[in-house]
């Protein structure tokens, strides 16, 4: 959820930015990058651990951890903490969603 | 290959001050930073710094910024060049930089080459540590003050250190319930005069008491505590439950030290610096000639002592290369008196310790 109100920052939520993730479509702001949309819309499950396949959502949301990979227009392993989103941008994660655990 | 006289590496506190230094002593400088914009993690700072007015104290964070920006307004490109969406992803020990930006690589040739690249966040070992729902404090405040976006409903905070204090306080002016802070030590670690304005506020600071366990399917549903006795030994049967949707993990910083270690610089281990850093004369020179370094990439301290030490070492690396910066003299002693009074006192005395520890390995 966005901060409606706040007593010192003022965020300016006003012009939308349109995507799809796993072929959903989102709603996004100018300004965003692609994992600040994608936690806004509820997004909490960004990747998998690469061995145990463990569920891993944002970490350091700054571009250290590499927990927010994801592929993006076609290109794989893209830092969605870091990539602004742009209109009709194309995300879908790389989870692996037949895992058998 | 581009030839530079100076490269620097992040655009923080300590990589903009030291810009500004060395143009202004008329070096030619390429700042390379990863994010989209400027000013690291300042930005997202929306409290007012302490220190003295030489460093901007009683200036909100993200004002610092600007004001560090501006500062390197009025150069030309010639002079400044700045990558913003560009990664350095490797050092060389003859001063050669590979930066990413925009799908492509690029080589860089520097005469010399500041490394201001910060730090990153530790994490804590429990079980569960890294369900969804848990994230550095950090990650807390770019999600909440750059993009205005509630982390959660509810959050627990690990770590009563001065950034723990004001992140939690930041979580209450965004709209968020804080539903209390979990501190190890038998003491709060951060100044008293934040403690006291959450504990009126209502927060509950819980000393003696740490995370056991997060328990959730894909994210994170409630944690387990438990207390510690003084020897940071579990106390058995004293495992309480809290549910939460978010536990913000607020136990410290370590140095962004690989690019200064695949350059072949000679790195130590000081525990009061927050792990590997540089060894470096008091020049700000690391092992491998005219490669410096400043900030918290040499030891964990404030935004205040990075910019000080980003200017030193953009004079340094300036004097070094015959760049005769116009007040240069006296710049190094009013810098070095700066942070001679910035490290005064009991909360100076880890860094001055560790400081210590670097200049005997």
């Amino acid at each position: 959820m966005r901060v409606k109100e706040h007593p010192i920052l003022n965020f300016n939520h006003q012009n939308e930015i349109h995507f799809t993730y796993n072929e959903k479509p989102m709603v996004g702001y100018e300004g965003d990058t692609i994992g600040a949309a994608l936690y806004d819309n509820g997004i909490r499950h960004f990747s998998d651990s690469v061995v145990h396949k463990r569920p891993r959502g944002l970490y350091c949301a700054i571009g250290n951890c590499g927990s927010c990979y994801m592929q993006v227009n076609g290109v794989e392993n893209v830092k969605t903490c870091m990539t602004l989103l742009e209109d009709d941008m194309r995300v879908i994660s790389e989870v692996d969603e037949d895992k058998d655990d | 290959m581009i030839n530079r006289d100076l490269v620097i590496v992040g655009g923080g506190p300590a990589g903009l001050s030291a810009a500004k230094v060395a143009l202004d002593a008329g070096m030619k400088v390429t700042l390379i930073e990863r994010f989209n914009q400027l000013g690291g993690q300042l930005i997202k700072q929306t409290h007012k710094f302490f220190g003295s007015k030489l460093q901007y104290a009683k200036t909100r964070g993200f004002d610092i910024a600007k004001i560090l920006i501006d500062d390197l307004n009025g150069f030309s490109h010639d002079q400044l060049e700045i990558l913003l969406d560009a990664t350095c992803v490797a050092l060389y020990p003859d001063k050669v930089l590979t930066v990413y930006q925009y799908g492509k690589y690029m080589k860089y040739n520097a005469k010399s080459v500041i490394v201001a690249t910060g730090a990153s966040e530790k994490i804590l070992a429990f079980e569960n540590n890294d369900l969804p729902g848990i994230y550095g404090a950090g990650a807390i405040q770019t999600i909440m003050n750059i993009y205005g976006i509630q982390p959660g409903k509810e959050v627990v905070m690990v770590g009563s250190g001065n950034i723990g204090l004001i992140v939690a306080y930041q979580l209450l002016q965004a709209g968020v319930k804080v539903s209390a802070i979990l501190e190890a030590a038998s003491y709060i670690g951060g100044y008293l005069v934040h403690a006291s304005k959450l504990k009126r506020l209502g927060v509950d600071i819980l000393t003696n008491t740490t995370v056991k366990k997060a328990v959730g399917e894909e994210k994170l549903e409630k944690i387990i505590t438990v207390k510690l006795d003084e020897k940071w030994q579990e106390i058995p049967g004293s495992e309480a439950e809290m549910d939460t949707d978010v536990l913000c993990i607020s136990v410290g910083l370590s140095p962004l030290h690989q690019l200064m270690s695949m350059a072949g610089v000679k790195m130590v281990d000081i525990s009061e610096l927050g792990g590997l850093v540089p060894k470096k004369t008091c020049d700000y020179e690391t092992t491998v000639d005219n490669v410096y370094a400043c900030g918290d990439v040499t030891g964990i301290e404030e935004a205040s002592s990075a910019m000080v030490e980003g200017r030193i070492c953009g004079l340094m690396a300036a004097n070094h290369l015959g760049f005769k910066h116009p007040n240069g003299e006296q710049l190094e002693d009013d810098l070095n008196n700066q942070l001679c009074v910035l490290r005064q006192g009991p909360c100076g005395e880890k860094i001055r310790c560790g400081l210590k520890k670097v200049g005997e390995i």
